[in-house]
């Protein structure tokens, strides 16, 4: 080493000059203490990055068709149509999401800050999650069908029955049922992470509650927002079970994930499966991408909390 | 808002005044808020009473009561082997994440290094993708070595969302911890693993704590995965639930419901023991709970 206390000029003096190989990576924030990565790294590559690799490679090899096949298969093949499962999909996941969050927001403005019951309440509030998709599913059945207490009332207020479940609209209430919760916990935590004092300013200098809510909560709150709908809309899109349980999976509730695990477990093309697969990852990033553009757009300074 | 709700600061003319300005959006909230809870209650106890149902036709309530259906459900659906696989799937699930998203999480909360980004969001994507996306491919690879259906193959598809969960959850807990703590230990010459088990982890129990039980109840609940990966032998409650009110049979409906609330009450006691560890509100951001 030298003893000059500079930093050696590149080049210009020789090898056993320089820091060690170790010091200079260190200074990049590369040493041996990354190698406590290693074991989440490889299970992350092992369990999610080759499977998928693998599984994109298989949706290139159907056994007929070249090599896009099972992609041409999945959008034209009368049986699979997979066009319509995309459509279902996104016509569940996009207003599931989108009710969770609006909903979300007011009820977590209201409770917000500190109450008696408040616990209580969150507690009940997040209930739903205990339940599971069968439960909920028997439940909606049992609830909302042809005999269930809820047209029963409706027949003694002299009401006609309503079709509320085998269909459309079963779904999208187990979707509301199972993603509420978790969109509510989401909002009410960036909500209290917003600094109260910004408000409170804004109120000493005349604001009301609309202008302080549209200049300083919401731009504040857009971030959380964003990932909230992101994150319930990954949960909706992703539904499954209760497709089948309290849907009509041969019609007006044949989900993409069903035509997935249809031709994966029933009919064991697993090219097409894969295809499947990889096509609802794709629909489900767009939808993700434009959401965190929006959010992007909307504001860029810090949130308080964290976003 | 909370200042209407002070007695306090309820006598000043400005604060008297907004209630009334602001009651009838009020009073929408918590109207919509009591529907959607009714809906929900009317939801769960017609599943509770048809699980205690003698029989149950045209009527408001059954025609009479039995809790014979509890000891049917246990009995048919074999549950003493079915809870004694979901609890080992579990457990397995949540000590194995937590081992190795723990230093992980250590990792990306203290340090930064080229790459960083792109290793985030390898973490970040199996939380970020629907199940089926990422199972179908990873079972038929996991069909292919021979590892599923089965228990081995149902535990190994459950780590892939669990670790970053756990890396996710523990960040922000180890971000807390000053790192002048850690200084101080190695000026006195402690060593990375005597680090570890002397200083680090007593003050991480929180965080262990909280991501392990948000583990825990993730993978009781997860079906998607589980429905993949598993055999006969090998379900969990979930999948044996959904697969008792799909198959094929003449079952009791009844017997169904029973197993249902068997499991709504395991997840019950699973939620409020998470949250005495886990302030929902301050899993994004750490929220001092007194400021107002």
């Amino acid at each position: 080493m030298t003893v000059t206390g500079q930093r050696p000029a590149r080049g210009k003096q020789d090898a056993a000059n320089r820091p060690a190989l170790s010091h200079r990576l260190a200074e990049r924030g590369i040493d041996k203490l990354l190698l406590l990565l290693v074991p989440a790294l490889l299970f992350a590559l092992v369990l999610f990055v080759y499977p998928f690799v693998y599984g994109l490679g298989l949706s290139f090899q159907p056994k007929t068709g070249g090599l896009f096949g099972a992609y041409v298969k999945f959008f034209t093949d009368p049986s699979v149509r997979g066009m319509d499962s995309i459509w279902v999909t996104l016509q569940l996941a996009l207003p599931a999401a989108l009710l969770n969050v609006l909903v979300s927001v007011p009820l977590a403005y209201k409770m917000r800050g500190k109450f008696r019951g408040k616990r209580a309440l969150t507690t009940v509030l997040v209930i739903p999650i205990t339940l599971g998709t069968v439960l909920t599913a028997e439940g909606l059945l049992n609830f909302f069908g042809q005999r269930g207490w809820l047209n029963r009332f409706l027949g003694v207020l002299g009401f006609e029955p309503l079709q509320l479940v085998q269909n459309y609209w079963g779904v999208l209430w187990s979707l509301i049922i199972s993603g509420f919760p978790f969109a509510f916990l989401l909002i009410l935590s960036y909500l209290s992470g917003i600094d109260p004092s910004l408000e409170a300013a804004a109120r000493t200098l005349g604001a009301d509650w609309k202008q302080r809510f549209r200049r300083i909560t919401l731009p504040l709150l857009a971030p959380g927002l964003a990932i909230t709908f992101c994150l319930t809309f990954v949960l909706a899109f992703s539904v499954f079970p209760s497709a089948i349980l309290v849907g009509d999976p041969s019609g007006s509730t044949r989900v993409i994930a069903y035509v997935a695990y249809n031709a994966w477990g029933q009919q064991f093309d697993y090219p097409l499966a894969s295809a499947a697969a990889i096509i609802m990852g794709v629909v489900e990033l767009i939808v993700i991408i434009l959401v965190l553009i929006w959010r992007s757009r909307m504001y860029k300074g810090s949130t308080g909390g964290k976003g | 808002m909370s200042v209407a709700l002070k007695p306090k600061t309820a006598a000043t003319p400005r604060a008297a005044k907004r209630p009334l300005a602001s009651s009838p959006g009020t009073f929408l909230i918590w109207g919509s808020m009591a529907v959607f809870l009714l809906l929900l209650l009317g939801v769960v106890s017609s599943v509770v009473v048809n699980s205690f149902a003698k029989e149950w036709f045209d009527t408001w309530l059954p025609s009479g009561y039995t809790p014979a259906w509890y000891a049917d459900a246990w009995k048919e659906y074999d549950l003493s082997q079915v809870i004694g696989t979901t609890l080992t799937v579990s457990v397995a699930v949540v000590g194995i994440s937590v081992l190795i998203g723990a230093p992980a999480s250590y990792v990306l909360a203290r340090r930064s290094f080229p790459g960083k980004s792109l290793l985030m969001l390898v973490f970040l994507l199996p939380i970020m993708m629907p199940p089926i996306t990422y199972g179908i491919p990873l079972a038929t690879l996991l069909t292919y070595y021979h590892l599923a259906p089965g228990l081995t193959g149902v535990i190994l598809a459950n780590l892939v969302p669990s670790i970053p969960f756990v890396i996710l959850t523990m960040t922000p807990f180890i971000e807390q911890i000053n790192p002048s703590i850690e200084s101080a230990a190695r000026m006195c010459g402690a060593n990375m693993l005597r680090l570890f088990t002397r200083i680090l982890a007593p003050l991480l129990v929180p965080g262990i704590l909280a991501a392990a039980v948000l583990v825990l109840v993730r993978t009781v609940g997860m079906f998607e995965l589980t429905f993949l990966t598993s055999d006969s032998t090998s379900d969990t409650l979930v999948v044996a639930l959904f697969t008792a009110m799909t198959g094929a049979g003449i079952r009791a409906q009844q017997s169904v419901d029973a197993m249902a609330v068997v499991y709504m009450l395991m997840m019950m006691v699973l939620l409020v023991v998470a949250l005495r560890f886990v302030n929902p509100t301050q899993l994004v951001s750490q929220v001092r709970e007194e400021t107002d």
